[in-house]
């Protein structure tokens, strides 16, 4: 065991995959000399040189476009991009490329590329530096989308993740990047990449959560065990596919479901977890489904992100509204329901 | 057996590449037949006044600098040895132009009357758009890496469907002539010959990538291959960049459509308060350009003149000092924005989840009117 940073476990992760194969090749901008504005990267390309750790033009899509270009000839390309907010100009090659080369060649194309995508808030950047745009690619087939939330996942999700003949967004927490844990090298994943994992196990609510939110919701429960309440942390781990299985047994057993995410909440992957987990548990829940999430708004300049991340206290207030206790999530007193809202 | 990669370390186009110079770094004032004309009415007061200038926003920009160490700014993308192409081409607009810049350009928005509150709104996190574009004829400043270009090239489209002999400008660095963004920009503006000028400002980096991974020959080349005349200066020279922009914007007024100005400078500091050049670049690199400092030159050439006295003097120092304590009282004195503000103009007319949002979020922190929050 080694205690390390998650960001330092990731870099190791990547460091053991390039090892081991031959064909794995980093790209992006930055990642080079400088190791990636994260320092990622770091030391990477000094000890395998810069045709294995590529600095590339300011280009986000040539960046993806030239990883589909190069995994059409067989490498593995893991490509970074720089924050959330700047994949957009690679969102084409992404959802149009990316994603369907091998249905289209029935087979015949793998695509194994990894994408690594630092992401969400809570480091006080200016706009386009703190997005969750998960959503917009668990939408899209032919994509799976894995969230890690600490530095044993990040260590062994990024190697699977490469070994993936999928194509694979790994979303990076950033502002956890320096939060330490354990690591255990040498030990084969315990879990395969598409499972969740229970975090905390508890009987009175399930709250689920991936990537930045889990070190919160974990926290949410040992406040509402202060209060008698039992929860169930499930930290999702892999956003497409998801796994549903571990979502259900743990709603079957504790009947409330409470969901957390920074992204924005319409069309978002709570409101995905919330439908499927009514359509297979509908008999066994005590209460609708509840979303806690960042609000449908552009992300907000810095001095105003607390009010938009999701926190402990907001947290807690879904598990209220899950309890039928007074909560701020269940309608007001004699609020008419309007017909659009 | 594996063939070396070629590197673009090993190629690319080289500040040495001929440039339109009026002033040399030393002071001397030298003539060029193409393009003294543009900036003939550039006289001994003038000149001062584009001292000035510059020595204002270097100031400002070491104050913002002082001012994000000691945490009253998130973040400063600092302008230090870009003084000449921010106030040459700035000053050469007139106010109806309109100008579309990345983040970098403060002393385009200083050029452009924008105030030092507004300035510092987005740098101290307070809002994601520091003033209104119409009040000063500038977009907000733009982080996607090249975007503003195609914003400009659309602008210009408009003006000259309107017939009027305004003109556009965007600003963005050597990294952006990369995306995609600034090649369809002049696609567009090629075609509609739009009033444009695609101003770049080529400080030889993109955070740690030298300009040679974005371009093997000079960046200014490119442009003609879209049928951009195109003008390569040195941008450390203001008199050269004013007179280049001069004639781009006349070009532009007499409907003869877009050019692009290649600034070639140098960012002497780091690419912002959050970077680290030292892991990437060469202490004697920067030691170099030190000597083609674009105030150090406008300086020698005014005392060349003799309009370099200690009164002038003065005169700088007290009128740079002023504005960084506008600057730094600016800054501390505004007010922090309201958790209201989280929901506000995100949309323009009413939005049946947002308002319901609003009013859930409301009814949460009225829940904590009195109390000491539960964590
Ligand atoms: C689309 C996009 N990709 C990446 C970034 C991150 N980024 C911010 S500035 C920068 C370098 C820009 O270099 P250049 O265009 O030369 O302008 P300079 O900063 O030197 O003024 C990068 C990569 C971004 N802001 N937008």
């Amino acid at each position: 065991m080694t205690t390390m940073t998650f960001g330092k476990a990731i870099t190791a992760g990547l460091r053991r995959a390039m090892e081991n194969d031959p064909k794995v090749l980093i790209m992006g901008e930055d990642v080079g000399k400088l190791g990636g504005v994260f320092r990622i990267t770091d030391g990477l390309q000094k000890d395998f040189g810069a045709d294995r750790v590529v600095d590339t033009p300011l280009a986000e899509s040539g960046i993806m476009g030239t990883a589909v270009g190069l995994a059409f000839r067989g490498y593995r390309p893991v490509v970074e991009i720089q924050f959330d907010g700047f994949i957009y100009p690679a969102f084409d090659q992404i959802v149009s490329q990316v994603a369907k080369m091998h249905y289209r060649t029935r087979g015949a194309v793998k695509l194994p590329l990894t994408i690594r995508v630092p992401f969400g808030g809570g480091i006080g950047s200016p706009e386009h530096h703190s997005e969750s745009p998960e959503a917009y690619f668990t939408h899209t087939s032919g994509l799976r989308v894995i969230s890690v939330s600490n530095p044993q996942d990040a260590y062994t999700m990024i190697q699977q993740a490469i070994a993936s003949d999928d194509p694979v967004l790994y979303f990076e927490p950033k502002r956890r990047y320096h939060v330490k844990g354990e690591v255990e090298e040498a030990a084969e994943a315990q879990l395969p990449m598409g499972a969740a994992r229970v975090v905390t196990p508890g009987s009175d609510v399930t709250l689920v959560a991936y990537g930045p939110l889990v070190p919160t919701a974990r926290d949410a429960a040992v406040a509402a065990s202060d209060e008698g309440v039992s929860v169930e942390v499930i930290d999702l781990r892999s956003l497409a596919p998801v796994d549903f299985a571990t979502v259900e047994a743990s709603v079957r057993k504790t009947g409330r479901l409470v969901i957390t995410h920074e992204a924005a909440q319409f069309g978002g992957l709570g409101a995905e977890i919330a439908a499927s987990i009514t359509e297979r548990c509908f008999d066994y829940l005590e209460h609708a489904p509840v979303r806690v999430t960042g609000f449908d708004i552009p992300y907000p300049p810095a001095r105003l992100e607390s009010h938009h991340l999701p926190d402990l206290d907001r947290i807690l207030d879904g598990v209220d509204c899950v309890l039928r206790r007074p909560s701020s999530l269940a309608p007001a007193p004699g609020r008419t329901v309007s017909a659009v809202g | 057996m594996h063939t070396p990669v070629r590197h673009p370390e090993n190629s690319g186009s080289s500040p040495t590449d001929p440039y339109v110079q009026l002033i040399t770094p030393e002071g001397v004032r030298v003539p060029d037949p193409l393009y003294d004309r543009w900036v003939k009415d550039v006289d001994g007061a003038r000149l001062r006044e584009l001292f000035l200038d510059m020595a204002v926003i270097r100031r400002i920009d070491t104050e913002a600098t002082a001012l994000q160490r000691q945490g009253e700014l998130g973040l400063w993308p600092p302008l230090l040895g870009q003084e000449a192409a921010q106030i040459g081409s700035g000053r050469s607009l007139r106010s109806s132009d309109f100008a579309f810049t990345s983040y970098r350009e403060n002393g385009v928005a200083y050029c452009r009357g924008v105030g030092m509150e507004d300035l510092m709104r987005v740098w101290r996190g307070n809002a994601a758009a520091g003033w209104d574009p119409y009040s000063v004829n500038m977009a907000p400043t733009q982080v996607i890496i090249g975007a503003q270009a195609l914003h400009a090239a659309g602008y210009a489209m408009g003006i000259s469907y309107d017939g009027s002999d305004d003109a556009a400008i965007s600003y963005f660095g050597d990294g952006a002539t990369s995306q995609g963004d600034v090649n369809e920009a002049m696609v567009f503006a090629a075609s509609y010959q739009a009033p444009v000028v695609f101003f770049c400002t080529n400080n030889q980096w993109a955070i740690s990538e030298p300009v040679t991974l974005q371009a093997q020959v000079p960046i200014a080349n490119r442009a003609p291959g879209f049928g951009i005349p195109s003008i390569r200066v040195d941008g450390n020279d203001v008199l050269a960049v004013m007179a280049a922009t001069r004639e781009a914007l006349d070009r532009a007024r007499t409907g003869n459509g877009p050019t692009f100005v290649e600034a070639v400078t140098y960012r002497m500091g780091p690419h912002t308060t959050a970077d680290d050049p030292t892991r990437y670049r060469d202490a004697a690199e920067l030691e170099q350009w030190r000597g083609k400092d674009p105030l150090a030159r406008v300086q020698a050439l005014l005392e060349t003149m003799g309009l370099f006295d200690a009164a002038f003097a003065a005169d700088v120092d007290a009128r740079t000092d002023a504005a960084a304590a506008e600057l730094r009282a600016a800054c501390l004195g505004m007010p922090d924005p309201q958790p209201a503000d989280v929901f506000a103009h995100v949309y323009a007319e009413p939005h049946s989840w947002l308002d319901r949002q609003q009013e859930q979020y409301s009814r949460y922190l009225s829940g904590f009117a009195g109390e000491a929050t539960r964590s």
